[in-house]
């Protein structure tokens, strides 16, 4: 919705010694501003001290999400007029993850998770080797070139109730990761992959109720990646019963 | 038991009451437009090891159901866990099995 008002009312995220507490701050309106602006105005205009990420603000980088009226999104890309409600916009750090200070949260947990899920690339050639041809159209290399896009920004893992139930719940990246690799004719660790996320915390921790395709700024769609995880661990597991 | 075990486990317990669910429906209407009395049902069931067995599956695929789902729900919203947990979800099993067992046994042994 179109404000009328020459500045925004934004209540802001700061972290203080017993936890934090939302800050206001009037921040003029401007054209096509997106929230970054917001967030970098306040930072150069009104107080210096104010923490938070951001790198390539043209939405390749992921490091720039943040909470924005109660939703998780990449702030370089969001614009404050698709977001607005009255005239206020609340600023929060990203959800599910610690607070360093402010709006930057620690993502190592989110990282870590990635490569627990063995969300990381298990090489089956040497450099002697003679490149192997992929084709294209596969149904396993158009399923892998589906969830490839994915900037790590956090977004999906905000959004996601099951990480908040559960503790060590991998989460939608993570699974979405290791499902583009079990479907890369190039990795050579499908088995690896599949005990990964099989184990507790792994993808049938997933509800599959959506918040994480939802959310996701890119339109990658996690839920169907751990869908795939889900089936493909079932027929592992009657597989190896009658092996 | 891991989750994979029981997101199992909670499948194929449910893939085993899907025809039953159907089963238990259409016989139920079949009693009452035929205005069947208590009498006449038990002079089918009891002694009838179809039933015994229709009813008998029936049991054991809802309290492995129940008991998973439960436990999920336990543990994420009560946080419930550890060795809690498991006794919650053998509890659950447990009333669900003896209760049904009862009831499966009430009208079908002779
Ligand atoms: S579908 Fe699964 S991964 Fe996605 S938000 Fe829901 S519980 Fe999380
Ligand atoms: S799947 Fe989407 S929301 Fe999740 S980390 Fe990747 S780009 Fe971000
Ligand atoms: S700053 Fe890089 S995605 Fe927003």
């Amino acid at each position: 919705m179109t404000s009328t008002a020459k500045t925004l009312d934004v209540s802001v995220w700061r972290s203080n010694d017993t936890g934090g507490a939302f800050q206001a701050f009037a921040v003029p309106i401007q054209e096509s501003q997106t929230i970054l602006d917001v967030v970098a105005w306040i930072q150069q205009n009104e107080d210096p001290t104010l923490a938070y990420r951001f790198a390539c603000r043209v939405g390749m980088c992921g490091s720039c999400a943040m909470m924005v009226n109660g939703k998780p999104r990449w702030t370089c890309r969001t614009h404050v007029q698709k977001v607005i409600s009255g005239n206020k916009i609340e600023i929060a750090p990203l959800r599910n993850l610690p607070v360093i200070k402010d709006l930057a949260t620690d993502m190592d947990p989110f990282f870590d998770k990635w490569v627990k899920a063995e969300g990381v690339f298990h090489p089956s050639k040497t450099r002697d080797d003679a490149i192997e041809q992929i084709d294209p159209t596969s149904h396993e290399r158009t399923e892998a070139d589906i969830g490839i896009e994915c900037i790590n920004c956090s977004i999906c893992y905000a959004a996601c109730d099951a990480v908040s139930t559960t503790e060590d719940y991998l989460g939608p990246a993570a699974l979405n990761r290791a499902w583009t690799l079990f479907n890369d004719a190039k990795d050579s660790g499908k088995q690896t992959i599949l005990d990964a996320v099989s184990a507790n915390g792994g993808c049938h921790s997933c509800h599959s109720m959506g918040s994480c395709a939802e959310a996701c700024p890119n339109e990658l769609n996690p839920m169907a990646s751990i869908a795939g995880l889900k089936r493909e661990t079932a027929k592992a597991f009657f597989a190896r019963r009658k092996s | 038991m891991t989750d994979l075990w029981l997101y199992m486990a909670q499948r194929i317990s449910a893939l085993v009451m899907a025809p039953l669910v159907l089963g238990h429906i259409a016989v139920m209407i079949y009693a009452i437009q035929g205005g069947l009395s208590a009498g006449e049902i038990l002079g089918r069931t009891q002694g009838s090891f179809g039933w015994a067995l229709f009813y008998g599956t029936f049991v054991v695929a809802v309290s492995i159901h129940a008991a998973i789902g439960l436990r999920t729900i336990a543990f994420e919203v009560l946080g419930l866990k550890g060795s809690a947990l498991t006794v919650f979800a053998w509890v659950v099993f447990l009333v669900l099995f003896v209760m049904g067992a009862q009831a499966v046994y009430a009208v079908t042994a002779t």
